[in-house]
This record gives C-alpha cells, sequence and structure tokens, in this order.
C-alpha cells in the first residue's frame, strides 16, 4: 500500500494494547442468596422462578418452582409466606407478594394440566411413608423423583393430614388440595387410606421396605382444667374442624367462645361465624403482641366481626355462660390474675389450646427419643433407630406447613443419600444479597397488588375462599416487581457501561462474562449493577 | 420527552437494556450486533467517562445511519487516548487536525459529500470543553452561523484534563484545577466565570442542540438519533465525569453524572430552533452537595469550616436551572 506522505506505518488496532495489566482488582460474577429465599422453610428457589414468571414463561417457573415444592396453589394460600418479611423491596416501597404469584402458578398448573417429569430409572428401593399430611405427600414427591418406590399409609379417611383437617375451606378450597395431592399420586404413589400403623419398625419390615419416613403430625387436642358444669357444652378444636370436614355440621349454637391465641382458635371463631353464630368471642390469656396467630389472620377476622378479650381466662364453664376472670402482666411478662370477675354468655366453649403428638407406634422401636412430647431426629432428619426418619409436626419445629413441606424435601434427600450409603451434604450457602447491594435507581417505582378481598358480608354466606387470586396481567406485574437480589437477571447494564467494551455478552440466558484482555477493573459495572450480582476482588500481585 | 419511557418492566428503561422488553425497544448498546466504534485497548483511565459517552453516542449515529458516518475529531483525551499513532480504536472513518478547527474540518467534510453527491455520508464532529468552548469556539459559532450539516458533540468533562487539569470556560466555579489552587480568600475557580455553550448553541438558531449526560444511555441514543435524523448544524453537549481531573473514585463515574443531573447543576433538555421543547424530569432531587462530595476538587468547600458561599451558589444555579428548564414535574 503507497502510503501518504511522511507516513511510515500502517494504521493498526487498539486491540494489541492489552490494558487488562494495569488492573489491580478484578470483577467477577457472583450469585449470592436472595432474602426470600433465605427465609424459605421449604427451601424455594423464589428469585430463580419469579425470574421466569417475569417473562410470562409461567410453566417453566412453575417447573422451577416444584423443584423444591410440590404444592404452590396450597403454599401460596395458607402459608406465612416469611419469604415476604425478609424481601427487600419490603424496605423500599413493598415486599413482593411472593405468596400470591405462587398461588397464580399453582392454579394455572391446574388448570393447564401440567404434570412433573417422571424419573428416567428405577432406584429398586422402597420407602414407607407414614401420614399423608404435607410432609409425607412432600417427601413421597421427592423419593418418587428420585426413582425409589413409595407407599404411603395414611390413618385417617382422605388425605392431606392438616391441609384438609386443620384449615378450614375458606382458606384452601378443597378442590385446590385434591388436585395438588392428585399429582403426586399421579407419579406412580401408592396411597392407603384408612391404614393406621401401630408399629413403625414392623411395618417397615414386614411390608419389605428400604426406609421408612414418619410424618404422623399432631391430632391430639390439648387440654386444660376448667371447672364445669354437667349441663356445659365443652368441645375441642381439632374435632370441630374435623367434623366439618367429614360433613357432620358441630353444633356451636349462636354465641361461641374459643379459647385460646393460635391459628386454630381464629379458625374456629371464624368457622362459627360462618355457621351461623352471632356472636364469636376469642378469650386469650395474654396480649395481642403474645398471640401466636398470624397477625394476617387475626386481622381478617376482625374485620369479619370476631371478638378478642384479651389477657382474661375462663375459670368456670356452666350452661349457657362462662366465668372468665381478667389477667395483668407484670413488668417481667408473668401473668397474674386480678381477681376481677365477669360472667360471659356462650352456647359453647370451643378450646384451642394447642395439639399433641400420637406416638403410639414408636413405642417398641428401640433408640427411639422423646422429649416435650416429640421425636427427637438428627441433622438428617434420622431418628435414633436407623432407617427411621421423621419430620413435619411430631418433631421440634414451628408448625407450619411450609416447615412441613421442607422437613419432607430435607428428609428425601436424606434417606436418599442413606439407601445409597452416602451422607447428604447441605451445599454451601452464598452470602445474602443484602439491600445495601442493591443499586435503587434503576428499578421502577411499583406499589404491590393487592390481592382483592372478598366483602366481609359476602364471606359471612359461607366457605367460599375469602382472598382471590391474581389474573394473568397482575401476577405478570407483580413478578416483575422483584428486584432479583444477588442474581443476574440480564439487564445488560454492565455490557453497557463499560468504557472499555471489556463485558461480552453471551446471548439470552447465558449472562455475560469479562474480557480480563481489556478490563481496566474501574469497578463501574460492580457500581452500576442493579442487583448486586459483581464482586470486586483483588488481583494477586 | 427524548425516548418514550417504559415503567414497571423491573427496570422499565433505565438500565441499559431489559430482556423483557420487545426487540425494537431496546437500545443500541444492549444488542450484540453495536458498533463499538470506540474498541477496546484504548489508552483512557480507568472509569472515563468521556470513553463511555463516545461510544454511546458513535454507537447510535452508526445505528441511526447505517454505518455511514465521517468523524472529525478535535485535540484533547478522546484524541490521544485512542489514537496513539499508529494504532487506533477508532472502528469508523476518522479524522484528526488541530485542537481549534474540529467544526471547521467538519463544515469541509459536510461540503465535500455535497460535492461528491453522497447525501448518505453523514459528518459528526466531536472534542472535548476546551475545544468547543475556548480553542475551537471561533470555528464552532461559524459552522453554526452557516447552518453546515455538521452534528458536534461536546464531550463536556469541565477542563483541559489531557494536559494536566487545566480550567476552562466549563469548569465549575469553585472547583480546583492545577490553574486555580485551593489556596487563598477565594480557593478554587473564581465563582461567577465561564460559560454554558448549549444556550450560546441556542442563541444561533440552529435545528438541534440537546445535552444529556452518561447516567442516561436511552436519552443520548434518543437524541443522537434525533439529531442525525436532521440536516444543518446540530448540537449535543455530553455531561463526562473525569475521575482524574475531577479526584473521583473510578466507579463513581456514571453516579457523578446522575447526581449532576438530579441536583439540577446540569440541566439535561432539548431544543428546536432556539427554543426549549422539553427537558428531562429529576427523579429524586439531591442537594449539590450530594453531587460536590465524592469529588477532591471540591474538599476544601468541606473542610472544616464549610465554603457556604460557595455551595451556596452551585446550589442557586441549580435551583435556577431547575426554574429555567422546568426540571421538576409540575
Amino acid at each position: 500500500m503507497e502510503k501518504p506522505f511522511a507516513i511510515t506505518l500502517d494504521p493498526g488496532t487498539s486491540l494489541s494494547n492489552h490494558t487488562g495489566s494495569w488492573r489491580t482488582e478484578r470483577p467477577v460474577y457472583v450469585h449470592r442468596l436472595p432474602p426470600c429465599n433465605n427465609g424459605c422453610p421449604a427451601g424455594e428457589d423464589i428469585q430463580g422462578w419469579l425470574f421466569h414468571a417475569e417473562s410470562g414463561d409461567y410453566e417453566k417457573a412453575w417447573h422451577k418452582l416444584t423443584e423444591n415444592n410440590p404444592f404452590p396453589a396450597i403454599v401460596g394460600r395458607v402459608c406465612y409466606h416469611p419469604c415476604e418479611s425478609a424481601c427487600n423491596r419490603g424496605q423500599i416501597d413493598e415486599a413482593v407478594s411472593i405468596h400470591a404469584v405462587e398461588r397464580f402458578l399453582g392454579d394455572e398448573a391446574i388448570k393447564k394440566n401440567w404434570a412433573f417429569p417422571l424419573p428416567v430409572q428405577k432406584s429398586g428401593k422402597r420407602v414407607l411413608i407414614v401420614g399423608a399430611g404435607p410432609s409425607g405427600l412432600t417427601a413421597a414427591y421427592h423419593l418418587a423423583c428420585l426413582g425409589h418406590d413409595v407407599e404411603i399409609h395414611e390413618a385417617g379417611p382422605m388425605a392431606g393430614g392438616m391441609l384438609r383437617f386443620g384449615i378450614p375451606q375458606y382458606r384452601l378450597p378443597r378442590d385446590i388440595l385434591d388436585a395438588e395431592v392428585k399429582r403426586i399420586l399421579d407419579m406412580g404413589v401408592t396411597l392407603h387410606l384408612n391404614r393406621k400403623v401401630e408399629n413403625a419398625l414392623t411395618a417397615m419390615q414386614e411390608g419389605g421396605f428400604d426406609a421408612v419416613f414418619l410424618a404422623i403430625g399432631a391430632h391430639i387436642a390439648k387440654r386444660a382444667y376448667i371447672p364445669a358444669g354437667a349441663a356445659a357444652h365443652v368441645l375441642n378444636a381439632v374435632n370441630v374442624l374435623h367434623d366439618l370436614e367429614t360433613g357432620e355440621k358441630p353444633l356451636l349454637g349462636r354465641r361461641v367462645v374459643v379459647y385460646g391465641g393460635g391459628n386454630s382458635a381464629i379458625d374456629v371463631a371464624r368457622t362459627a361465624k360462618r355457621l351461623g353464630a352471632d356472636e364469636a368471642v376469642i378469650v386469650y390469656r395474654r396480649t395481642r403482641d403474645a398471640m401466636p396467630a398470624h397477625p394476617s389472620e387475626v386481622h381478617e377476622a376482625e374485620a369479619e366481626g370476631v371478638l378478642i378479650r384479651w389477657l382474661t381466662t375462663i375459670t368456670q364453664a356452666e350452661e349457657g355462660e362462662l366465668t372468665i376472670e381478667k389477667m395483668c402482666m407484670d413488668d417481667d411478662g408473668s401473668l397474674q390474675p386480678t381477681g376481677e370477675f365477669e360472667t360471659l354468655q356462650a352456647d359453647s366453649l370451643v378450646l384451642a389450646l394447642g395439639q399433641d403428638v400420637d406416638l403410639g407406634l414408636l413405642e417398641h422401636v428401640p433408640g427411639i427419643e422423646i422429649e416435650g412430647g416429640v421425636v427427637k431426629v438428627g441433622e438428617n432428619m434420622m431418628t435414633g433407630c436407623e432407617g427411621v426418619f421423621a419430620g413435619g409436626d411430631m418433631v421440634p419445629s414451628e408448625r407450619t406447613v411450609t416447615v412441613g413441606i421442607g422437613h419432607g424435601k430435607l428428609a428425601a434427600r436424606n434417606i436418599h443419600a442413606w439407601l445409597n450409603g452416602e451422607t447428604w451434604v447441605h451445599p454451601p450457602r452464598p452470602a445474602i444479597a443484602t439491600l445495601d447491594r442493591i443499586n435503587r435507581w434503576y428499578y421502577s417505582e411499583a406499589p404491590k397488588v393487592v390481592q382483592p378481598e372478598l366483602d366481609a358480608v359476602r364471606r359471612m354466606n359461607g366457605f367460599e375462599e375469602v382472598v382471590q387470586g391474581l389474573n394473568a396481567d397482575n401476577a405478570l406485574f407483580e413478578a416483575r416487581r422483584c428486584l432479583s437480589c444477588g442474581n443476574c437477571f440480564e439487564c445488560d447494564n454492565c455490557y453497557g457501561v463499560c468504557p472499555d467494551n471489556a463485558v461480552k455478552k453471551l446471548g439470552p440466558g447465558k449472562g455475560f462474562e469479562f474480557d480480563y484482555d481489556f478490563c481496566k477493573g474501574c469497578g463501574i459495572c460492580v457500581a452500576e449493577c442493579p442487583c448486586g450480582a459483581i464482586d470486586m476482588v483483588p488481583e494477586d500481585i | 420527552m427524548s425516548h418514550q419511557e417504559v415503567k414497571f418492566y423491573q427496570t422499565g428503561t433505565f438500565t441499559v437494556g431489559n430482556r423483557l422488553l420487545d426487540p425494537e425497544q431496546r437500545s443500541v448498546q444492549s444488542t450484540e450486533e453495536r458498533t463499538n466504534a470506540l474498541n477496546s485497548g484504548h489508552r483512557a483511565c480507568q472509569g472515563c467517562g468521556e470513553a463511555l459517552g463516545a461510544r454511546y453516542a458513535m454507537d447510535a449515529a452508526m445505528a441511526a445511519t447505517n454505518g455511514q458516518i465521517v468523524i472529525a475529531n478535535a485535540t484533547g483525551c478522546l484524541e490521544v487516548f485512542s489514537t496513539p499513532y499508529p494504532e487506533t480504536a477508532w472502528q469508523v472513518p476518522w479524522v484528526h487536525s488541530l485542537f481549534g478547527n474540529a467544526a471547521a474540518v467538519g463544515a469541509g467534510l459536510a461540503a465535500a459529500m455535497r460535492v461528491k453527491g453522497k447525501s448518505d455520508v453523514r459528518v459528526i464532529a466531536q472534542g472535548g470543553d476546551g475545544s468547543t468552548a475556548d480553542i475551537g469556539f471561533g470555528p464552532l459559532s461559524g459552522m453554526f452561523e452557516r447552518n453546515d450539516d455538521v452534528l458536534f458533540i461536546c464531550y463536556d468533562n469541565q477542563g483541559y484534563m489531557n494536559t494536566g487539569v487545566q480550567r476552562s470556560s466549563a469548569t465549575l466555579p469553585a472547583a480546583r484545577t492545577s490553574t486555580t489552587a485551593a489556596v487563598g480568600k477565594r480557593p478554587g475557580h473564581q465563582l461567577g466565570m465561564g460559560k454554558f455553550v448549549p444556550e450560546i448553541a441556542m442563541a444561533h438558531h440552529i435545528p438541534y442542540v440537546a445535552t444529556a449526560t452518561v447516567a442516561d444511555l436511552r436519552d443520548i441514543e434518543a437524541k443522537v438519533t434525533t439529531a442525525m435524523s436532521l440536516r444543518g448544524a446540530r448540537y449535543i453537549h455530553i455531561l463526562v465525569p473525569c475521575p482524574l481531573g475531577w479526584g473521583s473514585a473510578s466507579h463513581d463515574t456514571v453516579r457523578l453524572a446522575r447526581m449532576a443531573k438530579e441536583s439540577g447543576l446540569f440541566p439535561v433538555f432539548e431544543a428546536r430552533d432556539g427554543e426549549v421543547t422539553d427537558s428531562l424530569k429529576i427523579r429524586h432531587q439531591v442537594p449539590v452537595e450530594e453531587f460536590l462530595k465524592p469529588q477532591k476538587r471540591f474538599a476544601h468547600l468541606f473542610g472544616k469550616q464549610r465554603d457556604e458561599e460557595a455551595i451556596g451558589f452551585l446550589q442557586a444555579r441549580a435551583e435556577r436551572n431547575i426554574r429555567k428548564y422546568h426540571l421538576l414535574e409540575a
């Protein structure tokens, strides 16, 4: 090539100048643990399934969700969503309504008949599960996914456990429950109803099972001594809710008093209202702050006209009336009777004082340790007896549906490992994606889509579901409020803001890669990453 | 509005890209096909705002003209760090002549294209604030006045950074530079000096004048695209923070540009034929201190004794901009 005057060299490209050598720190892509995932007792990858829901691919989102939890339609309704309490967005405007999107996905799956993928290979091992509640069914699902033969023995006449006999229909419609249980049974899981296991070990040995998972729940109502006249009408919450489910309408009368402060107490009071009671009063010994029932349920109950007497005990029950005593709380929080008595008109008194576990099936099993009425298990969910695992309400835990589901999953993983002569080790947990790593500038302001609630009057007419679901449009909107804390959601910011073109875009779903030949380590990509998915780490110099 | 803002798609149009948007709504920078007009390997400092702004603008111009542009570049950082003979980081036809004559060279190129009948080849002249506001100001005004078919882009980093951070007529009042030391009765650059070239450009009644910052890519792309759709003299003034000259952390480049806009100190607007037609609204208003504090060139304002006079002067300027350009929603 003939060169212009005074030019001796051909033009070259700057690419021969590897500016990466200037760098003292390098950016690296990381995955942090979003607070919602960290807060989920069932170990769901919430940010992971919301990612697919954001793009409107609900089926993929549902499959991602059910990798951990087979009951999105149920849990989307009944879980107290600790994920939302932990949500970083809650500190910006309002938490993402995770449960509402989850419920929407679950309902879509039922509507469209989405099914679980079947295992490629059978293991040839057989596992017995005792109890068809949330924990047992979840374990059955995960074990079936892993290729094991699963058989469930359930003492009751229907599957579902506390989902059916503890949670009223207005919170969980039964067609939803049936559909999600059936989907698990469709995987080839065998369910025997009305089969009570008397001895866990012999049931396992005689049936030729390689392992057993016990998840019988806690169904025996706790009692409190209340002097009662012969004609006093005293019932317990477990029986009231159970009768209702099996079709026997419990006779509660016009004025119903419920004694207790847990979710069951609230459920019974709301049920009584629906059965036609004029008055439903909850009597609770302590204060609102101390009440174990979930605030959202208390709020809904109050909106329906349920009255709550705080700091009150029941001292005497007679026909048609109760004697109650006011309590006061000391500075140290202990309760003291005040000696002030009152009478309260009541056609019936329902005790909702908690439940105990029926441990009969473990009586003759060696190595079992029982403490405080529940069975002790190791980190791997195994009891003191080899091959006998337990979970749910019968082991020490917070007694919620989601915790039970988490136990089922954890037990399934451990049983699978144990059957292969291995030990399951929890994969290392990444650091939490905290709010200070979020670059708030980039997110649109958008308030939560509030699920429409049935108005109080309509609710009183029956057991129709109180909280309505989202539709496809607002579910998408809600999913898109997710900040995707600590995990790349392909916003292209790093790819754009690099002054040195040192970020390579790998295409949809594949993310990005740094070109360390040219990255000067300025850190703009880290500062401008909306979700905090890039760390700056020192170079070895 | 310079571009159609999309809200509620997680990040809407605030981020560079967004996988949730339709492909035609996505930015040029988010595509794998962008030109990378200013390629890797250039010798700009870490976190250079000018390198970023130049690539944003040139890639958008390439996309808008189907790759038919010629660039005339003034002397300055952008020329020096991109093209140390015989290497160049430019992947577009590019010519450099002198410090003061980019606008004149651009006008000449436009005339040459007209003579050759190449109406599809468009000319862009560009430089820093020194070559725009000071040294090349005469040729620039001439180009405006003749309404030559050139888009002039000024990358404003508020000083002569290439030669060692001397003050220019675009340097902010009170800023410390190597020629306005932070000593004496009135430390830093004097209050009340300098000029704002976009308003001077508007006084020429040219078809299009706009300002932008590197904190808002969508805005830059929309403005460059608009400018390339018009003929005649056009001017875009882009604020590009300079970590070296401003004494700021290299990772704060985009954030500082955003603070300049959000405080009102740097108004982002569009004008047609000498009239302001639109402005980018402040989203989360901040006091000017938020912009000043992270920069060492303003450290003397926040010493033992806060320099209320200077801070107040700059805050008053921000408020004047807010009034003048309607930067807050009514």
